[in-house]
């Protein structure tokens, strides 16, 4: 397994997320709340680009007529069927024991800690004062 | 184990997917200002100073608005606007390229010709978009081909226009709604058989959003989208019954249909239920001599888009055992928002044969592909 | 004819409804992330009984330069308000949610409606009132939202669609009815369609004009339907307002309920008595379209066949095309019936309108 820079940590601010090429990979990395988290950018549904879809909440299933969306930005909607995912675990909402999006560690490091390697910076310039988003694959 | 689904190989060799027949791809134009080079005058300002007069409450929403940005796939409005399905570059990109599409017959639903009260404007606008789709998409991509759009409320002229179209062999088929304002059993309609059966072409339905002026289900008006969608699979079974019962197939016993994204796992269950009443009623309908579910097996394809699903895979198999695996044709429905990729829909497994049957082969012998 | 004087009620005015995406802000996050997933914020909804495309729904000098008729509120306020001297105008925002199957939906829609109205376009000039458009699919809902509303005084009726999924006076949707009637607001059935059916018994004509000319025969069908049903015994109290109905098929409408009711009453013992009495006193119609030839002794002739002057309320149905410049009032009306059209008649319909304590102008003519 190898490590990946692939952000510093201001450029994913909360409630966001980027798609990064990584040895030919696409993988989406979000920010929750201050939380990272990586998805393989393929739905393991019908195969759309997943991180494509919109962050969204989750409707609290409840009774006839109600509504309430809760846990906003926690969720991802794939941009073709609307099937929903939580993009901490990668588990479908509907079923989450078969239906998974696959997800990678991802964990944030001092740029003093990542100079000292072996991380592929790729095309960073890792400052040592900064945090960067490490990406596992 | 979930990551065995999400990784498990694309079905299907390379081979076999460069020989993809996709038998449901919409298109549609940008605007109706698309359609203009085809239009006459007249009805050029009738698009500006009159528009759409359909039988629904609103023109421009769906009755029952979809989920996932508006029916379609989120992914496929293109970035210069516009509709999904108003660009060929895109659909190229995104769908005939990447899934190996061999042949894509064009289903050029919108603009609601079906549900047009002025049979004047629904005709010109027929008219303009069967040349439209010809010299906009066909002309443009050998891999394309289209099927002819009528307004099948006025039979007289949607015979005409087949006839006129009825040679041109960038046509493969004739499209009509199934949610006409009668039963399409019914005489009124059989203008447009006459017209199929000559022209040797098949007549498919495909569902549209809005109907013939009356609730789209005989439970009456459903209140959610996931009730209206399940019309789709009850108006496609109204459909068939009408004609057999009207004695379609008897009075033209060449014509095929096809059912285009209606579902197919209902249709055995229908044969048997029409059968068992029809022994014990056949005195009503003596025009129909044979067991209905011999038209249903003789005269009707279908196609596979929403992929039906069943939990035990051998159930599945069952239904298109009975159905016949020379009926069932592979359709993907791009761009709409319940697209099935050709490498994932299936969940069964297919044996070569079958596959071939499915994704090409018997689209191929429908529509004559060569 | 112009109006002879300044301070009309103007009681059927078309702002355009907002852009869908103005009505957001005004939501729960649940409904606002669904029309947003949707894509329901960006497509909007176009009412085929209110297509703005149409001759009728856009007089060509009352289009504005950009966007849909009566979607300018500077214009709106020039020509509909200022032009005619209007003391007030009651604004009927006809909104294609009312459409929806999906009732939850509907609700959602039109309760920001609601809200905009109150909270954007209706402080823009005090001369505005407004409309509470609700939805039938769950009387329930409708109710709330008429509770919801209520309060706010420049709410002044309940706004429904003529052509509707069942006839109005059915018993499920009395608890509406009810909530008016506490409300102290009038129920008014505006021209429209749900097309939940054909606008006509005969099936589906293929012209709007078809659709626009039998629209009375259906507004005849809502009519009768409150009268048989019982609604006008049921909620004494409960004014119906017909907009943009046209007017001048009432006579003939009432001559046959009144003979009718000789023969069949006993089919429907509540109605107590002779029906041309209970709608009088309980039916309102707002004036444009008033179709009729221009000749003024046809026109003097035509109000006679009323045999009431309660039951017109003054309307340019703003920015509809059914007359051209100040010509809102047909021929042959007497200064009399004006005065009771445009100002006593919609005074005594709407309570909540603050008429103006003893106009000088009355004073003078009084004294004259």
């Amino acid at each position: 397994m190898k490590r990946y820079v692939v952000a510093a940590v201001p450029e994913i601010p909360p409630g966001t997320h980027k798609i990064i090429e990584v040895s030919g990979r696409e993988v989406g990395v979000f920010n929750v709340n201050g939380a990272f988290y990586a998805l393989l950018n393929r739905c393991p549904h019908g195969g759309a680009a997943l991180c494509k879809g919109t962050v969204v909440g989750l409707v609290r299933p409840g009774g006839v007529g109600e509504y309430e969306l809760i846990r906003k930005g926690e969720f991802l909607r794939c941009p073709w069927h609307g099937w929903e995912f939580e993009i901490s675990s990668g588990q479908s909402y509907c079923d989450p024991t078969k239906v998974k999006a696959r997800k990678f560690d991802v964990a944030v490091e001092r740029g003093d800690d990542l100079v000292k390697g072996p991380y592929v910076a790729e095309t960073y310039n890792v400052a040592i004062e900064n945090d960067y988003v490490v990406l596992t694959l | 184990m979930s990551h065995a689904v999400l990784e498990r190989p694309p079905v299907g060799s390379a081979r076999t997917r460069t020989r993809i027949v996709d038998c449901d791809l919409h298109i549609t134009a940008r605007s109706a200002a698309d359609l203009y080079p085809w239009l006459p005058q007249q009805w050029r300002t009738h698009v500006e100073t009159v528009g759409p007069h359909i039988r629904a409450g609103v023109y421009n929403q769906e009755p029952h608005p979809r989920m996932m940005a508006r029916g379609m796939r989120a992914d496929a409005y293109p970035e210069e606007g516009g509709p999904p399905g108003c660009s060929l570059e895109l659909m190229r990109k995104q769908h005939l390229d990447p899934n190996g599409i061999e042949f894509g017959m064009l289903i050029a639903l919108g603009r609601g010709i079906f549900e047009e009260r002025n049979q004047h404007f629904a005709a010109a606008l027929s008219h303009a978009i069967n040349a439209w789709q010809l010299e906009r998409w066909v002309d443009e991509d050998e891999r394309l081909v289209a099927a002819i759009i009528v307004p099948q409320e006025d039979a007289e002229f949607a015979a005409q226009e087949i006839e006129r179209r009825a040679s041109d062999r960038r046509f493969r088929q004739i499209l009509l709604s199934p949610k006409a304002q009668e039963p399409l059993g019914r005489k009124r309609y059989w203008p447009i058989y006459t017209a199929a059966e000559r022209a040797g072409l098949p007549v498919a339905f495909h569902p549209a959003a809005t109907g013939g002026g009356h609730p789209s289900s005989g439970a009456g008006w459903p209140t959610y989208y996931l009730e209206e969608h399940n019309t789709f699979g009850t108006i496609m079974q109204g459909v068939l019954t009408s004609l057999i019962f009207e004695g379609v197939f008897e009075r033209f016993p060449k014509l095929k249909v096809v059912a285009v994204e209606g579902g197919f796992t209902w249709a055995p269950t229908l044969g048997w239920r029409m059968d068992k009443h029809w022994n014990r009623l056949r005195g009503e309908v003596p025009h129909v001599p044979r067991p209905p579910s011999e038209y249903l097996r003789e005269h009707v394809w279908f196609t596979t888009q929403p992929m039906e699903e069943a939990r035990n895979q051998d159930h599945l198999r069952d239904i298109i055992d009975w159905l016949g695996w020379d009926r069932l044709m592979f359709s993907s429905d791009y761009p709409h928002w319940d697209f099935d990729d050709p490498r994932y829909a299936f969940k069964i497994v297919l044996s070569e044969e079958e596959r071939a049957k499915i994704f090409h082969d018997n689209a191929k012998a429908l529509y004559g592909l060569k | 004819m112009k109006l002879p004087f300044r301070g009309a009620v103007d009681c059927d005015i078309h702002p355009a409804p907002p852009p869908m995406s103005a009505l957001l802000p005004f939501m729960s996050d649940y409904w606002s992330d669904q029309l947003q997933n949707r894509y329901i914020d960006k497509f909007g909804f176009t009412l085929t009984s209110h297509n703005p495309l149409l001759a009728i729904h856009g007089r060509p000098d009352w289009r504005p330069k950009t966007g849909t008729p009566g979607s300018d509120i500077d214009v709106l306020r020039a020509q509909a308000l200022d032009d005619f001297g209007s003391a007030f105008a009651i604004c009927n925002v006809l909104h294609g949610a009312t459409t929806l199957f999906h009732g939850d939906m509907a609700a959602a829609i039109l309760g920001a409606l609601n809200d905009w109205l109150a909270k954007e376009l209706l402080p823009r000039d005090r001369r505005l009132r407004g409309s509470i458009s609700v939805t039938l699919q769950d009387p329930k809902l409708a109710v709330a939202e008429i509770e919801r509303c209520a309060d706010n005084q420049d709410f002044v009726q309940v706004l429904l669609p003529a052509l509707g999924e069942l006839p109005i006076g059915r018993r499920l949707y009395w608890p509406v009815f009810e909530a008016a009637q506490r409300a102290g607001l009038p129920i008014c059935l505006h021209a429209g369609s749900l097309y939940r059916q054909a606008p006509m018994g005969n099936g589906w004509p293929s012209y709007f004009v078809e659709d626009y000319v039998t629209q009375a025969t259906a507004f005849e069908g809502a009519l009768v339907s409150l009268l048989a049903e019982g609604v006008f015994r049921k909620f004494p109290d409960l004014t119906f307002v017909l907009a943009e109905s046209g007017v001048t098929w009432l006579p003939q409408f009432v001559w046959r309920q009144d003979k009718m009711w000789l023969g069949v009453r006993t089919e429907l013992p509540w109605i107590d008595r002779v029906p041309r009495e209970i709608i009088r006193e309980r039916v309102r119609m707002t004036l444009q379209p008033f179709d009729a030839p221009s000749d003024a002794r046809v026109i003097q002739r035509i109000v006679e066949h009323f045999e009431s002057d309660d039951i017109l309320l003054f309307s340019t149905d703003y920015p509809h095309w059914h007359f051209d410049g100040d010509d809102v009032v047909p021929d042959g009306f007497t200064s009399e019936l004006i005065r009771k059209i445009a100002i006593d008649n919609p005074y005594a319909t709407y309570a909540r309108l603050p008429r103006p304590v003893a106009p000088a102008r009355n004073r003078t003519e009084v004294s004259a």
